[in-house]
């Protein structure tokens, strides 16, 4: 076995700055965020697309950094959930998921916000079962699920209010 | 403050305190600890459930780039202890020595047998696959019902069973012998894990100059861990320290002593540098401690007019290759023994316990730990008793439930508190069970396979020192807290109790806050680093607030008293006419402010000299606290569930789950019913789909989420909650009562009941085995 990690370059938009970084070619989008960036918000509860800790947006859409190799990244544009939080796009989330318990642990969190706050920019009407049906593809081990739907709930009704 | 003058409610639903900085993306779980000095261990672990090494060649991965070391079970042992689970309660236990890493022969799929440090995990892991091991495969061991008749798996015990437990009142056989009529059904109950979202991690780092080691650990509890490295490694306790950060979740997963944790800290002692490992979910579903694998034949006893004499039950539990270390695997059957027939007025018990050695993974404490067993086995059982005799099935509870306190089953068990009848009073008036049957008996005639069921429930919480003390255990059934006054009249508060989510923290400063008047805000509390807070018991059996909140608030209480006594002395009042409210010590009777708190604790700090001459200002107070003679707090509820079932597929759907439950006093009503919802959640998951499933040569199925199904938002109805009115307080204290496990002690048995009552109604017969998958649930139909 050769000893030399192949490597390459890439370049991508994190979180609105633009970022180059020499990555092994097997290194995960996750562990390029986490380990080469230090954004450790993004969460790894399987590796496998499992369990959606690691959600993170790619071009805008929800995607699972621990499915993509960091060289996919090449040329796209990422946001974590460090990116969302300081630009303030989740507050409103974020705050009713603290104030109605919706993270025990939080481990779930940083990929259960991003889902939700794309759930709900669709624009669409949310009952409780689709909210739930959102969440498809996210494991919460601890809370039941019941205040995560309460606080998706919560936004979806304040925010198609304020858009009325 | 005198406990008859405190509400039920102590606080209010105050939101828990690190989740604004969770939700944030700025966790601090153990991996993102960054150590940029520290070494990536990885195992190579046994592909065999049951196998000798006869030789390991790591050769070619100590030759790789970038491998600092490589250690095998064998070169190990000179360095670091072997341990067993015993217990002095049980002299008579069979318990093997277990080492970090297996050293001759491997016992489960997945068992570590050498670790590997590199400069990264990836690096780690291609010099682990190097790695050349010549197996010798042996039989596995994993039919817990002809474990006795195998070959000892541990051939120095000469048998596979760990130990016999029995359990009788007195003349219980004769009483079982005249009953009018017994009904008998025989469980399967399988076997399932925690699955907490962050799998296990540690960074162990080594000062070898002064023979400190320090370990940033995603557990339970640190304390524990502490003792037990200083004597695996031969260092002074004093000089290991453990912290616990932010932990993504534990449910009794992360409780016991790992192999891995072992050898990743001798690394870091060997080669005197950090050393980090993260399991990745396969790991962790190989090596996570895993639980509830028992075999039942329970038997209920009635007399000619349908009442309930007693039970008898044959256990058999099996476990791992080993008993888990330090804590033994005793906890499950135990809770059978003594907790089948519980929730009622009954003659007798018989039981019988095997505990029994599998080559599976290692069985541990996952909450709820036997209580859900017994609970199901009693419900069950009363449910098939009513559907034998057609009584209903609520009056036939009723009729039968303990009301006279204390109460002593027949089991051995004294209960102090228990509330049945309250609970049953709340579950009638939040339900109307007349208009639910009636909709029931409409899905059916609509063609619908519906049921509904019930479990009434008791979780024993915040135990005290007879087991693990008696047993000559280190597990600390106490806790500590110093509170300390800061210059600027703000509290910091160190407190034993750990925090993986429940909302431990949270309680914690509530109750200091109102033991001392001040806001929740003027108080900082720490938790997790045994450097820092005093000894104590952590997170295991429901008992951060009983115990930990005890503890807090009764040095929250000394140190009240020095504060008001020092306000007396500036005031020349008496301490007794003084009170501490909103930030201000004022005058009890008239409300008048003598002065703020902040103005008090600058002046103690800096101008002590005003209080006296000769008072020295105690700053600082400390408690601890932990049951002496009181073995638990007992908590109680009654679960319904109603469910329908796909004729189609076979799936269960739960459409309602409803808790009611009573846990004396509460500190925070969002942090108790988060604890109960998402112990339902967990609950159902074990009853609908979790396993833990083995193949035939003895090698784990289960390996991956895809392969092991947990609970997801749209398998799960929204979780009712109803809090009965309590029972007089008459616990010491503040009367607190654990919540942490009652959602899963119940779930599972009421949608059980629920689901056989839906069979039933179909004309099919109940089943006893679990969890109620799709094709099992299609074979009770008929329909394959
Ligand atoms: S870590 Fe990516 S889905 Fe679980
Ligand atoms: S809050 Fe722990 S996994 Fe969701």
């Amino acid at each position: 076995m050769s000893d030399a990690e192949p490597v390459r370059t890439i370049t991508c938009t994190v979180n609105g700055g633009l970022r180059t970084a020499t990555v092994p070619v097997r290194t995960s989008l996750a562990d390029f965020l986490r380990e080469t960036l230090g954004l450790t918000g993004t969460h790894l509860g399987c590796e496998e697309g499992q369990c959606g800790a690691c959600t993170v947006l790619s071009d805008g859409r929800t995607v699972r950094a621990c499915l993509l190799l960091a060289v996919q990244a090449d040329g796209t544009v990422i946001e974590t959930i460090e990116g969302a939080n300081t630009s303030g796009r989740l507050a409103d989330l974020q705050e009713a998921f603290h104030v109605r318990g919706a993270l025990q642990c939080g481990f779930c969190t940083s990929g259960i916000l991003l889902t939700a706050d794309a759930m709900l920019s669709e624009g669409n009407a949310l009952e409780r079962a689709d909210i739930r049906a959102g969440l498809t593809g996210h494991i919460c081990r601890c809370t039941g699920y019941q205040a995560i739907v309460d606080a998706i709930a919560d936004i979806g009704a304040a925010r198609s209010a304020a858009s009325d | 403050m005198t406990d008859e003058l405190l509400p039920a409610t102590l606080g209010d639903a105050e939101p828990a305190i690190c989740t604004r900085r969770l939700a944030s993306g700025r966790s601090r779980y153990t991996a993102d600890v960054a150590n940029p000095k520290a070494l990536h261990a990885a195992f190579l672990r046994s592909p065999h459930a049951h196998a000798h090494i006869l030789s390991m060649d790591t050769e070619p991965a100590r030759a790789m780039t970038g491998v600092a070391a490589v250690w095998t079970g064998k070169e190990l042992l000179a360095r670091v202890n072997g341990y067993a689970a015993r217990t002095a309660v049980h002299p008579e236990m069979k318990v093997p020595l277990q080492h970090a890493l297996a050293v001759e022969t491997a016992r489960f799929h997945g068992e570590p047998v050498a670790i590997v440090v590199a400069e990264s995990r990836a690096r780690a892991e291609d010099a682990a696959a190097a790695i050349s091991v010549e197996w010798s495969p042996q039989p596995p061991l994993c039919d817990p019902g002809s474990a006795a008749d195998e070959p000892p798996l541990h051939p120095e015990l000469d048998t596979n069973i760990a130990l016999h437990l029995e359990q009788a009142s007195e003349g219980a056989e004769a009483i079982l012998a005249a009953a009018d009529r017994v009904i008998e059904r025989r469980f399967a109950f399988n076997r399932h894990t925690g699955v907490p979202l962050e799998a296990r991690s540690i960074v162990a780092d080594f000062e070898p100059c002064e023979g400190r080691l320090e370990i940033v650990m995603s557990h339970q509890c640190p304390h524990q861990m502490q003792v037990e490295f200083a004597r695996l490694l031969g260092l002074a306790q004093h000089r290991v320290r453990i912290v616990t950060p932010d932990v993504g979740g534990a449910f009794g997963v992360k409780q016991q002593l790992y192999g891995e944790d072992v050898a990743v800290c001798a690394a870091a002692v060997l080669l005197g540098c950090p050393v980090r490992f993260v399991a990745d979910r396969a790991e962790a579903m190989l090596t996570d401690i895993q639980a509830r694998e028992h075999l039942v034949t329970a038997r209920l006893a009635l007399d000619a007019d349908g009442r309930m004499l007693g039970f008898s039950i044959e256990d058999t539990h099996a476990i791992g290759p080993y008993l888990q270390y330090p804590r033994s695997n005793l906890g499950e059957s135990r809770a059978l023994l003594s907790l089948v027939g519980a929730p009622y007025v009954l003659d007798c018990f018989f039981g019988t316990a095997d505990i029994v050695f599998q080559t599976k993974a290692m069985a541990g404490h996952y909450r709820g730990v036997g209580h859900p067993l017994a609970c199901t086995v009693t419900e069950a059982l009363v449910d098939e008793a009513t559907r034998v005799s057609g009584h209903d099935r609520i009056a036939f509870r009723k009729a039968q439930l303990v009301r006279k306190l204390p109460h002593r089953s027949p089991t051995g068990v004294l209960f102090e508190r228990l509330a049945f009848a309250e609970c049953f009073e709340a579950l009638e008036k939040a339900v109307d069970l007349h208009v639910l049957e009636a909709e029931v008996a409409k899905d059916r005639a609509r063609g619908r396979i519906a049921g509904w069921g019930v479990a009434a429930f008791i979780e024993q919480t915040a135990r005290g020192p007879g087991f693990y003390g008696h047993g000559g255990q280190s597990v600390s059934s106490r806790d500590g807290a110093v509170v300390r006054l800061e210059p600027s009249g703000t509290i910091r508060c160190l407190s034993s109790v750990t925090e993986q989510g429940q909302g431990t923290e949270t309680g914690v400063r509530q109750l200091v806050a109102r033991a001392l008047g001040v806001c929740s805000d003027a108080i900082e509390i720490i938790t997790g680093d045994t450097a820092v807070t005093p000894h104590g018991g952590g997170t295991w059996g429901s008992r951060g607030m009983a115990i930990g909140g005890q503890a807090a608030w009764d040095a929250a209480q000394s140190l009240r008293c020095e504060i008001l006594r020092l306000a007396a002395c500036l005031s020349q009042r008496s301490p007794e006419a003084l009170d501490l409210l909103q930030g201000a010590i004022v005058e009890r009777e008239t409300g008048l402010t003598i002065i703020s708190l902040s103005e008090l604790a600058a002046m103690a700090h800096f101008q002590p000299y005003r209080f006296g001459a000769d008072r020295q200002p105690q700053l600082s107070a400390s408690a601890e606290y932990g049951p002496l003679d009181q073995p638990f707090r007992a908590g109680t509820g009654i679960q319904l569930s109603r469910i329908e079932i796909d004729p189609v597929t076979g799936a269960v759907h739960p459409l309602r789950h409803l808790v009611v439950h009573e846990a004396g006093r509460v500190v925070n009503p969002l942090m108790v019913d988060g604890q109960i919802r998402g112990g339902v959640a967990q609950g159902l998951g074990a009853a609908l789909f979790e396993h833990c499933a083995y193949a035939e040569d003895g090698r784990a199925e289960a390996t991956s989420l895809a392969r092991y199904q947990v609970p997801m938002a749209v398998d799960l109805p929204d979780i009712e909650l109803v809090h009965a009115g309590h029972p007089t307080f008459t616990d010491d204290g503040l009367g607190i009562v654990g919540v942490g496990e009652a959602g899963t002690v119940g779930a599972g048995a009421a949608l059980l009941n629920a689901v056989n009552d839906a069979l039933a109604g179909t004309g099919a017969a109940a089943v006893f085995t679990l969890p109620l998958t799709p094709p099992r649930i299609l074979a009770a139909l008929g329909a394959i």
